[in-house]
This record gives C-alpha cells, structure tokens and sequence, in this order.
C-alpha cells in the first residue's frame, strides 16, 4: 500500500477503532525510521543517519526536511575540520508524537486479541 | 490475526529493531569470545612452562637471582602480547564474519562507540599494568588485569549485547577473590580469560547464533 491509500487506509481505521495518537506523519517508512533512530541516540549525523537506513541522500533531505518544518526534530549545522557536519536530535514534540504513535499502534493490536 | 493487524505488528517489530541497531553494536559474535578464550588458554599454558624453569634456578640456588626474575619477565611479557594480538585478530574475525552474514556494517556508528567505550578502561588499564610491570610489582598483575577487563566490559555493555554485563562483573569478581589468593594469578588469570570467555561465548552462540 502506498500514498493515498495507506492514508484512506488509516483514516478508515480510525473511524473503526477510535484511537487517538496515531500519526499521518509517521506513516512513511523513512520517517518512522528516523524517528527511530532519534529516539535512542542524543544526536546523529546525516551520513551515520543515511548508512543507518540505507537511503540516498535526496530521500533523506526530504524526509527529515519533512520533521523538521513539523517541529520535530531539531537540525544543528557545524563543521569537522572543512566539511560540514549536520547532526539532527528530536524535539519534545517529536518525542512525544512518537510516543503517542507507538502506544496508539499497541493499542491497536491490542485491541483485537 | 488479520492483515492489518500483522501490519501494525511488523511496524512495530521495525521501530524496535532501528532502534536497537542505531543504540548498540550488535553483530559481536559468540565464537568471538570462545576464540579469545582458546587463546587466553594456550598462553596460560606457554607461561606456566616459563615458571618451571625460575623456580628450579632459584631452588638450586637458595636465592633470589635478578637476572633471572629480568629474564623471565621479558619472556612473560613477550607471551602476554601474543596473546593480546592472536585474541584481538580472532575476536575480530569471527565478529566481522557475523556482521557480514547479517549484510550488517562492522564498522559503523555502533561499532565506533563501542570501540571507544570499551577503549577508555582498557588503555588505562593496560598503561597502569605496564607501570607495575616496570617496577616488579607483579603481585597484583593478575588481579588488576581482570579488574580493569572487568570494568571495560561493563562500560562496554551499554553499546553492544547487555549480556557483556555479566561477563564483566563475573571477570572483576574473580580479580578482587584474587587479590586474597597472591601467588595464584596465572590461574586466576587463566579462568577469567579463559574459561569464562568460553563458557560466556558459547552461551552467547547458543542464544543468538545456533538458528542463523
């Protein structure tokens, strides 16, 4: 499932089940890994980050792009020797979406046991 | 369960698995530790035929020979070295196999922060032993090995397996038991290196490894 679908997809699913928290954000899969990955590190460097989830630069930019303008990650410029260096970190709100977006999809699976 | 819920159910399974690969290096294999041990082993071996022939010098002489102690010394540290580097070499071997298996990288953040971790105690540790080294202080050669050991592997658990943990705390258990028991160092010593690199190993094959 992709796009569009996978949106009509859990809208639907949140008119069956009504669970709050879940995220229209992270239902990329790029994104959920960068939250991930944010989540248990302090701070993380694009270049660690792109090895990490194995997707090319571009992909990356836009994804994180993406969390950035939704305040959830916060994005800090810096230079190791000539080359830049960009780490990103989650914010509070990020931090928090997330949390509320895992515990909505435990509720989830929960729910039908 | 239906399809939508064994979606939900393997999304989960990924955030939990980027998680635990972006935190802690995770391809340290078992036969690592078993390969570490063997060494540890064979080296206990070569030193204890070193001692052999001290001791029967120094009986034959009723004292104590300088020389002889200089002698010796250099020969144990010759074997310690080679223990370390033929430890180090197949330690490394059997975990990068591992990583390369899991088409994981070996040399990645995780990989980093361990090293670094693990490195801390352990230069330390050695720099502290080559101190006493230098001013024949043997007494407390073994023990303080296994302690310093001890507490890089503790360290070294919160960026790789948590199971490293008891390893570590059963290695500085055993060097301050030792501390009380001056004179038996090498086989101090050779339990901790050895067997329980051994037994921790295999255990550790036998929990991650045996399936894959």
């Amino acid at each position: 499932m992709k796009g569009t679908a996978k949106v009509n997809y859990i809208k639907k699913l949140e008119l069956k089940n009504p669970i709050t928290g879940l995220n229209k954000i992270f239902d990329n899969r790029i994104r959920l890994g960068i939250m991930s990955v944010l989540m248990v590190n302090e701070e993380i460097n694009f270049n660690d980050l792109k090895e990490m989830l194995e997707v090319t630069d571009g992909n990356l930019a836009t994804h994180l792009l993406n969390l950035e303008e939704n305040g959830f990650l916060k994005v800090k410029k810096g230079f190791v020797g000539k080359k830049t260096n960009t780490t990103y970190s989650v914010t509070r709100a990020g931090e928090k979406a997330f949390a509320d977006h895992i515990a909505a999809l435990e509720n989830m699976i929960k729910g039908v046991k | 369960m239906n399809e939508q819920n064994q979606q939900t159910l393997d999304t989960l399974q990924d955030i939990k698995r980027m998680m635990e690969r972006s935190s802690r290096f995770i391809s340290l294999s078992g036969l690592s530790g078993i390969a570490a041990g063997i060494c540890a082993l064979v080296g206990a071996w070569f030193a204890r035929k070193e001692f052999e022939p001290y001791y029967n010098n120094f009986n034959a002489r009723g004292d104590y020979a300088g020389d002889d102690f200089q002698a010796l010394k250099l020969r144990l540290l010759i074997i310690a070295l080679a223990v370390l580097s033929a430890a180090l070499v197949s330690a490394f071997y059997f975990t990068w196999r591992k990583a390369r298996h899991n088409k994981l990288p070996v040399w990645d953040l995780t990989a980093k922060r361990l090293t670094i971790n693990m490195l801390i105690p352990l230069v330390t540790g050695g720099l502290f032993l080559l101190a006493m080294y230098q001013y024949n202080e043997w007494r407390f050669l073994a023990p303080a090995c296994l302690v310093f050991y001890g507490l890089a592997l503790v360290n070294a658990s919160k960026y790789t397996l948590t199971d490293v943990k008891y390893l570590g705390l059963l290695q500085i258990l055993l060097g301050l038991i030792n501390t009380q028991f001056v004179g038996y160092g090498l086989y101090f010593w050779a339990a901790g290196f050895g067997v329980l690199h051994i037994i921790y190993g295999f255990v550790m094959w036998w929990k991650y490894e045996r399936n894959g």
